[in-house]
């Protein structure tokens, strides 16, 4: 598919004698917004694992702006452009929440040929995410000082700094607010503004609709829908492997 | 040719003992690193302290070291269990394993050898029963008892570890614990109680394990640092978590073991277990039958 | 305050506890105080890879021989000057270091300290099975009495492992403040966060392992001319690595205060047992408060008065 920034063809993964992905291809033109969704333990977080290289699967092939990225570890591929959040955050514990945000900053963002950040941008970058988040007041804390919520926020803050072309955002929004999840989707909807494609793994629903351009249903690991979300939702299949659960 | 023929069949016979009486060191590991995750270095230190236990009642009553072994099994489970919560209360909880965990088993590993150097010293002990000493002769296969008889204890208990969980409900709890967590809460097991059931049992075993050591070459209290490297290097090269697996393992090093020791000398033989974890880890990190 | 600065400072110290130590007049001083010194270093250097970035080093007496004897093997082939044999340790150390790490890295934290346990062994038996360098029966190195410039020879060795000193915590206290530091931490809180972030994490613990291997066969170097007789079992011994991990964990693991502040505290502790009581008791202590340490004061000493400061604050 021309201009498609992630590709995945093919792609299984196996633990032992459970597969948890079977043949999933799937993929996302540059500055989309799509929507994964599917039942719990269906493989959508072994396909993100899989697509970063977190996981390594053992048919498929991923491929990122043109390039072949399998048998890239997770860091070349962050470099490359591809970013994270983790479904359950993952903060480094023994760093202040400002310093969480440098990590990615300066491994990957000055990492790239040609984007050295000087020290005072640096800073200036943190404070930007910290606002954006709206964790500015609590940047000299750790991760320990923070609420649920505010660690999930956190936590898509570092996947923000790494400045990804890819953002995939993993449940960042389970146990927040009405008017929380639309401040995250606002967010996102504005990110993606920015030129930066997103791939939104969900469970509430509103914000699944209200974000995507396209939808993509995953059932058992294998991918059971894929298109226009008022479409999707109204497939019998996709009925079936929510209701008929 | 007939006398090489002697020293590799015996070599051999040699070697599969001695693989059985690994792999009754071993099984605990098993349990406790290749089920629970839990790296416990002093695993060894048991086993030593399990065989000057065996050394003190066998010299001061007489009684065969097996027995004394089997006695013991009630304490050291529950020294285990004792340790388990320590370990969990300490580390487990605070998601402190990685160093200070492992700092911990080692604290523990060098103050039980430290400990037994000052009050016994650091002289051989040994234990006398009347399997020691005798051999069967097959032919040109030699059979020396105080090797047979611990690879045999070795297999029973392995059996019996093996029945245990994969029949009972807490031994197949302990087989999941390690797999699904949530899914032993919803059955109303506490995981927390498992892993310390587990643990406990890992402990009760090398009580066998230091009666059958001493059974088969003296003691004294460093002779816990060799069996480190052996004990992983088995569980590795056996396949994490895998019971036969550990049973294969240990009988694999044992015939290496022995060949070395026969054609090269046994000064050779500690590096020997190391070497083959080495080469394993570096290779092979999933071992022979691991998941 | 910049690494500079500090540098000054460190060197100022050393040079009066130097001249300090010549005003006593007594010998043992330099003898006792080069055993502390040498802690320092090795407590440091586990530091940099167990406190800074995770992972559990079980083998430094392994690293620390290495360096003693690549000495050994130097001495009997064409003498050379100790801090050339220094080097030369630390390469040798390094190398080995950064082997280790590239076979066991990929795995999990507690493989790789397993196979440092095995790496002393194995080492140990090499060395008991190869006669040039003595075999298990020992090497003797007869050092000079006299150096010129300073004096007695101890006093010579005791330079050298200051300098050792003062470089080792430049180093440590370096990382600390630096991109590296970062990414150890990193590597510590969440291995698998930190690649998501960017952080090469195979290659800073290539980075830490021979950093801290190398540290520890510098240190193992002028040890053959110190000791004067090396056997396996004194290179190789397991006070070694008890005090490598001790040390720090005790100190407190966070930054480079720690381990010099375990290495002084139980170094001199330790020489004072091994006078009065005896030396099996005095690392039955060691093993005590490392297991206690662990258990009670995670953060160690360092920790302690932190939570204190804190307290006081409120």
């Amino acid at each position: 598919m021309a201009g498609a920034l992630l590709e995945v063809t093919g792609l299984s993964k196996r633990f032992g004698g459970f597969v948890a992905l079977d043949g999933i291809d799937l993929s996302v033109a540059e500055g989309e917004r799509v929507g994964l969704i599917g039942p719990n333990g269906s493989g959508k977080s072994t396909l993100v694992n899989c697509i970063c290289g977190t996981l390594v699967n053992e048919t498929g092939t991923v491929r990122f702006a043109g390039e072949k990225v399998d048998g890239l570890l997770t860091h070349e591929r962050t470099r490359r452009g591809m970013a994270r959040s983790f479904q359950l955050p993952r903060p480094f514990a023994t760093l202040t929440v400002a310093d969480n945000l440098r990590v990615p900053l300066l491994y990957t963002v000055n990492a790239r040929p040609g984007s050295a950040l000087s020290p005072a941008a640096l800073d200036a970058r943190c404070a930007e995410l910290l606002q954006l988040v709206a964790l500015a007041d609590k940047a000299t804390q750790f991760p320990r000082d923070l609420t649920q919520v505010e660690m999930r926020k956190l936590e898509l803050a570092r996947a923000m700094a790494a400045e990804p072309k890819l953002l995939i955002a993993d449940e960042s929004m389970a146990g927040l607010s009405q008017s929380e999840v639309d401040d995250i989707v606002g967010l996102l909807i504005r990110l993606n503004e920015r030129g930066i494609t997103i791939i939104l793994i969900e469970h509430i629903m509103r914000a699944v609709m209200k974000f995507s351009q396209r939808l993509i249903v995953l059932v058992s690991g294998k991918k059971i829908a894929d298109g226009r979300p008022d479409a999707v939702i109204r497939d019998p299949e996709v009925e079936r492997a929510y209701i008929g659960e | 040719m007939g006398l090489s023929f002697d020293l590799l069949i015996n070599a051999l016979i040699a070697g599969i003992l001695l693989g059985g009486f690994y792999a009754a060191v071993t099984i605990g590991v098993s349990i406790s690193f290749g089920i629970l995750d839990i790296v416990n270095i002093a695993h060894p230190a048991f086993i030593i302290l399990g065989s000057y236990i065996a050394y003190i009642v066998n010299s001061r009553l007489g009684i065969d070291p097996i027995v004394v072994s089997i006695a013991m099994l009630p304490v050291f489970y529950l020294l285990g269990a004792g340790v388990y919560q320590v370990y969990y209360e300490s580390f487990e909880r605070r998601g402190q394993e990685a160093l200070r965990g492992l700092s911990f088993f080692f604290g523990l590993l060098f103050v039980t050898e430290v400990m037994l150097i000052l009050v016994f010293g650091v002289d051989y002990r040994y234990v006398e029963a009347p399997y020691i000493g005798p051999s069967w002769r097959i032919g040109v296969m030699d059979f020396p008892l105080r090797m047979l008889v611990p690879c045999v204890v070795a297999l029973v208990l392995f059996g019996a570890l093996q029945l245990f969980l994969s029949y009972t409900f807490i031994g197949r709890a302990i087989s999941a614990v390690a797999q699904d967590q949530l899914a032993l809460r919803l059955m109303g097991a506490s995981p927390i109680r498992i892993k310390r059931i587990a643990f406990g049992i890992s402990i009760a075993t090398t009580a066998v394990a230091g009666a059958l050591l001493i059974i088969i070459q003296p003691v004294e209290p460093s002779v816990g640092r060799e069996y480190i490297g052996r004990v992983f290097a088995i569980c590795v090269l056996g396949g994490l978590g895998s019971l036969p697996g550990t049973v294969i393992g240990a009988m694999l090093l044992g015939i290496i073991e022995s060949f070395t020791a026969t054609f090269y000398g046994p000064s050779w033989a500690p590096a020997v277990a190391f070497g083959v974890l080495l080469l394993t880890l570096a290779f092979r990190p999933a071992g022979l039958l691991g998941r | 305050m910049r690494t500079r600065v500090f540098l000054l400072i460190l060197i100022a110290v050393a040079a009066v506890v130097f001249f300090g130590a010549r005003m006593v007049n007594n010998d043992y001083v330099f003898f006792a105080g080069y055993t502390v010194l040498q802690f320092i270093v090795l407590a440091t250097a586990w530091n940099i890879l167990g406190g800074y970035t995770g992972y559990v080093n079980f083998g430094s007496a392994a690293f620390f021989a290495l360096g003693a004897y690549a000495t050994v093997f130097w001495h009997k082939f064409y003498p050379l000057p100790i801090p050339i044999l220094i080097v030369i340790g630390g390469i040798v150390s390094g190398i080995v270091g950064f082997g280790t790490g590239y076979l066991t890295l990929r795995l999990r934290g507690a493989f790789f300290a397993i196979a440092t346990l095995a790496l002393a062994v194995v080492l140990q038996t090499f060395v008991v099975n190869w006669d040039y360098v003595g075999g298990s029966r020992g090497a003797y190195i007869i050092r000079p009495n006299e150096i010129a410039l300073i004096g007695p020879y101890i006093q010579y060795l005791f330079l050298l492992m200051l300098a050792l000193v003062v470089i080792s915590l430049a180093i440590a206290r370096g990382i600390e403040r630096s991109q590296l530091g970062y990414g150890f931490a990193t590597i510590r809180d969440d291995e698998l966060a930190a690649e998501a972030s960017g952080v090469p994490t195979l290659r800073l613990k290539l980075v830490a392992t021979t950093l801290s291997g190398a540290l520890m066969g510098m240190a193992g170097a002028p040890f053959p001319y110190y000791i004067g007789y090396l056997q396996p079992s004194s290179a190789f011994g397991l006070e070694y690595a008890v005090n490598s991990i001790a040390m720090p964990m005790i100190g407190g693991t966070t930054s480079w205060v720690g381990p010099l502040i375990g290495a002084i505290l139980l170094g001199s502790l330790q020489q004072i047992a091994t006078v009065t009581i005896s030396s099996a008791v005095n690392l039955l202590i060691v093993g005590l408060l490392l297991v206690a340490f662990v258990i009670i004061a995670p953060n160690g000493i360092v920790g302690l008065v932190q939570d204190w400061m804190r307290g006081r604050a409120k």
